[in-house]
């Protein structure tokens, strides 16, 4: 310890502290002759800038960027919108001049003031909205009267516009103002309150690109608040452009054919990743999320039955049905349960144990080899070929073709399915597993999964050769100058776990259920264009054993759900569909038809551009 | 333990000063906070500030409880657990404003980079006070010190706060000049913290840039710092000799100040009170650091000595800091004003400061 009582250190030491005293001392008179310049020296003239503070702040909004499909047509811009605006503090008696301005334009006296009531502890000097949006009528009258409304002044601010109305909705999303919880959550640096931010889809999960960056200006005002001088300007900067993968005109084919329909259609650029339609019905209008959607229409959109507010193609889970029957195919191909030659014969049911699992034709398809139990989706075949993979190996083929997983595309919110597995039922239901239950897995009736998105991806990779994508839905990011800032590349995420043999088998029965003589979607076959894919009726509610109901009788709720999955053309495909109906009841007759105009539509479009390229 | 001549040696005056700059504080902030908020608010906020004045005064009586020689044993310990604190802010911290400050035991929220600058003086009092001379330190010996103040200083930067890490520098930058150094290595040190300028830039977030490019150029950040600036001195300037009177500053009441109750909070009292209300406040905290300088002065013991000088350094920059920054004297940095400015953190660790110091002040007839 060095103590210092008798040391000559101490002495030292308070003398470097006598320095010390000093520098505070010369320090603090540094502060107190600033304190004398700014208030003795300079205070008149300060006093007389803060009795008429007259340089205010006005912030000017950068405008957001634009959004277009993938032939750059405009799907989403900003037009200007007309704020009437108040600054307190110039606008003398605010009662009367408030009256005014309700009566020129014609809205209740009290709703303005209520808006007044709720701004005025914020700030004298910071205008206060007195009505959005207003009409062009509402807007002349207002300039007429300029001179005798001390204090109203119009704002032309940009505003966000979808011209595609409820078109592509779920995927576009919508805007809504940043709360003081977000603002403070440090997520959005760039953004003031007041401001609107993306809440949905492609708005939010590219909310930093489309943002910008707000500018704003010194002003000068006179005693009426109006501007004499504008003193010094930030521009803003606008935000960045997005160029979309989605095809509108496609888009718009497929919303027109689930009108009145519950259900979901996303097409994909198989060679890819490209989603080129993603649509969910029933929709709704981005338009009303505006200036803040008022709470009536809220309510009906979120209490609506059919869900307008989900986005189907990502977030609603269906059990994939008979469209599963392509994987189970994988499976006892891989493993060698099956080959080419093994045949089943079916009876029209199968006994297991005690109980009777029937195939969906009830006369039976006799003699079935892989090829056409796939083409005719024949469930005897696929209930004798599942119990000999069993669920486990099932899951594994399930998982390597992406289905459990999501998909990883850039929305938020996305649903990942469900695939069974013996380890999940007993964690989920502490049971084991039953052998029965395997049976239904194979023909995807059980507890299987899958979003449409899902089902797309893995069709998409069964048609270009194996090759799973992550659905893109951004191509490129450009600045309002158009130069390219950032390019999205297709990102491969995986490989079916598939041989080319067991591929190639595949894709020849899948070419049959259009085009085979006893397929499951004939109905759909186009002249010169040929399309493979597989039908699904996913099961709602379970018929009881010897019970017999006419679905005509059904409950609307309780129909069976309609799937179609496909690509085309069949040898060398540039599109991939995966479309679910709701209670559609059949695959073929409900979804398929919904897919075949798309490729009908796509390729011809698709043909004139190749030979335009030429 | 406690002999009755440390209740004779209890520093009255020292509370007395505290107590006069808290009630100060307390009114100044009271204008402040009508300007901003609704009634109710301003209750609310008034209520808290006291609440942590008064458990900051009840922290600060346990402070004087140890002797603050225990501090010299305890000084590694102290520190490894405020260092062990920051590491587990930047893992489990809560997100404020896009930076990892707060960790959160239960009810409280502690901010363990304000602990951190305590732990600091400790530290360093005690392994000066071993290598004291009056030849100045050498290189070797400023080894040990050295580490003691990157391993929190780049903690905290990373989380990110580089106003409190320098702060933190600046503080132990001023006990080591104070301890002396060889002035080769006075020299090297200078050198080296020049020559670090150019890197340090480059690491420097955009709004901070912003904030040092605008300081030096006022009309490079119209809308945001140089606006604050200007207004800042609109409202100090236009209180003249004696001010505009209690609640009648019209630039805090129109909210042309911005945040008036933490960082701007000197800009209120210059409106409102004057050129007499700031020289009051100014002359009151001259005494305070004079005060601290005394205790130093007199205490017997060398750790007892630097460690009194480090807590009124640690004061000082925070004072000089915060009103050189309203006065437009300096960037725009987020140091709170002491005992006046709004927020809890800010007065537990002042509160354990004066502690300190209140403690070696009774103690200072016992030299080991």
């Amino acid at each position: 310890m060095t103590g210092f009582t008798k040391n000559p250190d101490r002495d030292w030491i308070k003398q470097r502290l006598i320095i010390s005293s000093i520098c505070v001392l010369f320090v603090f008179a540094l502060l107190f002759f600033r304190l004398v310049y700014l208030q003795v020296i300079k205070g008149e003239e300060y006093r007389l800038q803060s009795e008429k503070n007259a340089v205010r702040l006005k912030s000017i909004k950068s405008s957001r960027g634009l959004i277009f499909d993938r032939n750059k047509k405009l799907l989403v811009d900003n037009r200007p919108s007309f704020n009437l605006k108040i600054v307190l503090e110039d606008a003398g008696d605010i009662k009367k001049t408030v009256k005014k301005v309700a009566d020129l334009i014609q809205v209740p006296f009290d709703e303005l003031m209520e808006k007044i009531a709720q701004a005025r502890k914020r700030s004298f000097y910071k205008p206060v909205t007195l009505k959005g949006n207003i009409s062009r009528d509402q807007l002349a009258i207002v300039e007429a009267h300029k001179f005798d409304l001390p204090g109203i002044h119009i704002d032309i601010e940009p505003t966000r516009h979808y011209i595609y109305k409820k078109s592509a909705a779920h995927l576009l999303g919508y805007l809504g103002q940043i709360n003081s919880k977000e603002l403070k959550s440090g997520k959005y640096p760039k953004v003031k309150s007041g401001d609107s931010i993306g809440r949905y889809g492609i708005e939010k999960s590219f909310q930093k690109f489309l943002q910008g960056k707000r500018g704003g200006r010194q002003i000068e005002v006179d005693a009426n608040g109006r501007i004499i001088k504008v003193l010094k300007t930030v521009e803003p900067i606008a935000g960045l452009d997005l160029n979309l993968t989605l095809d509108q005109s496609l888009q718009k084919t497929a919303e027109k054919m689930l009108e009145n329909k519950d259900g979901s259609v996303v097409a994909i650029d198989p060679k890819n990743g490209d989603v080129l339609v993603m649509a969910s019905s029933p929709s709704f209008d981005q338009n009303d999320f505006i200036g803040g959607i008022s709470s009536k229409k809220w309510k009906k959109l979120i209490s609506d039955p059919g869900k307008p507010m989900n986005n189907k193609a990502i977030q609603a889970e269906y059990p994939p049905a008979s469209t599963y029957k392509i994987l189970t195919t994988f499976a006892a191909l891989e493993e060698k349960y099956i080959d080419i030659n093994t045949t089943v014969y079916c009876p029209g049911f199968l006994k297991y144990g005690n109980r009777v699992y029937r195939c969906w034709k009830k006369p039976g398809h006799g003699e079935m080899d892989v090829i056409s139990g796939l083409a005719q989706s024949c469930d005897v075949f696929y209930y004798q070929a599942g119990d000999k993979i069993g669920v486990d190996t099932l899951a594994q083929y399930a998982m390597g073709s992406g289905l459990g997983k999501k998909t990883g595309i850039t929305l938020e919110n996305e649903k990942k399915g469900l695939i069974p597995t013996s380890a999940w039922k007993k964690k989920r239901f502490k049971e084991s597993w039953q052998g029965g239950e395997t049976l239904s897995v194979a023909i995807g009736q059980s507890y299987n999964l899958v979003t449409p998105l899902q089902m797309a991806v893995f069709i998409a990779a069964v048609g270009n050769g194996g090759t799973l994508y992550k659905p893109r839905i951004v191509k490129t990011i450009e600045d309002s100058h158009g130069n390219l800032v950032k390019k999205m590349e297709p990102e491969i995420t995986g490989g079916l776990p598939a041989s080319k043999e067991t591929l190639d088998l595949v894709k020849v029965a899948l070419l049959k259920v259009v085009h085979g003589e006893r397929g499951t979607a004939r109905s759909i076959r186009l002249k010169d264009v040929e399309i493979a894919g597989k039908t699904g009726t996913a099961q709602v509610f379970s018929i009881k054993k010897g019970e017999k109901v006419e679905t005509e009788n059904l409950e609307y709720s309780l129909r069976d759900h309609a799937w179609f999955v496909c690509y085309a053309p069949a040898q060398d495909p540039v599109i991939a569909v995966s479309v679910i109906i709701e209670h559609g009841e059949h695959g073929s007759s409900a979804a398929a038809p919904i897919a075949g105009a798309l490729i009908e539509q796509y390729t011809r479009n698709y043909m004139i551009k190749e030979e335009i390229m030429e | 333990m406690f002999d009755r001549r440390l209740i004779e040696n209890f520093d009255w005056g020292f509370v007395v000063l505290i107590f006069l700059i808290g009630m100060v504080g307390l009114v100044i902030l009271y204008s402040a906070l009508t300007a901003g908020h609704e009634a109710s608010t301003v209750h609310i906020l008034f209520k808290k500030q006291m609440i942590w004045m008064g458990s900051g005064f009840i922290i600060m009586m346990i402070a004087l409880l140890i002797d603050f020689r225990e501090l010299d044993k305890l000084n590694l310990f102290i520190y490894a657990l405020c260092v062990g604190l920051l590491i587990s802010v930047i893992l489990f911290g809560q997100l404020g404003g896009g930076s990892r400050r707060w960790l959160v035991l239960g009810f409280i929220r502690i901010q363990p980079s304000e602990l951190m600058k305590i732990a600091l003086i400790i530290s360093l009092a005690s392994v000066y006070s071993n290598s004291v001379s009056q030849m100045g330190l050498n290189f070797r010996k400023l080894i040990k010190p050295i580490i003691l103040c990157v391993i929190p200083f780049v903690l905290i930067v990373s989380q990110p706060d580089l106003g409190t890490g320098l702060l933190l520098l600046l503080i132990a930058a001023s006990i080591t000049i104070f301890v002396k150094v060889e002035k080769r290595v006075f020299y090297t040190l200078t050198g080296i913290c020049l020559s670090a300028i150019p890197l340090v830039w480059f690491t420097l977030k955009e709004y901070q840039k912003s904030r040092i490019l605008t300081f030096l150029n006022p009309d490079r950040d119209p809308l945001g710092a140089g606006y604050h600036i200007i207004q800042s001195k609109i409202a100090i300037g236009s209180g003249m000799l004696t001010g505009k009177g209690f609640l009648k500053g019209t630039q805090n009441a129109l909210s042309f100040l911005p945040e008036q109750h933490t960082d701007f909070i000197v800009s209120v009292l210059a409106e409102e009170w004057g050129l007499v209300g700031c020289s009051i406040l100014l002359m009151l905290y001259f005494i305070l650091l004079f005060w601290g300088l005394n205790i130093a002065y007199n205490c017997r013991n060398m750790f007892g000595s630097i460690l009194a000088f480090g807590v009124t350094a640690m004061i000082f920059w925070q004072i000089f800091i915060n009103i050189g920054m309203v006065m437009g004297l300096m960037p725009v940095v987020g140091v709170p004003l002491p005992l006046v400015s709004y927020g809890g953190s800010s007065v537990v660790t002042n509160m354990v400061g004066f502690g300190i110091l209140l403690n070696i002040s009774m103690r200072k007839f016992s030299s080991n």
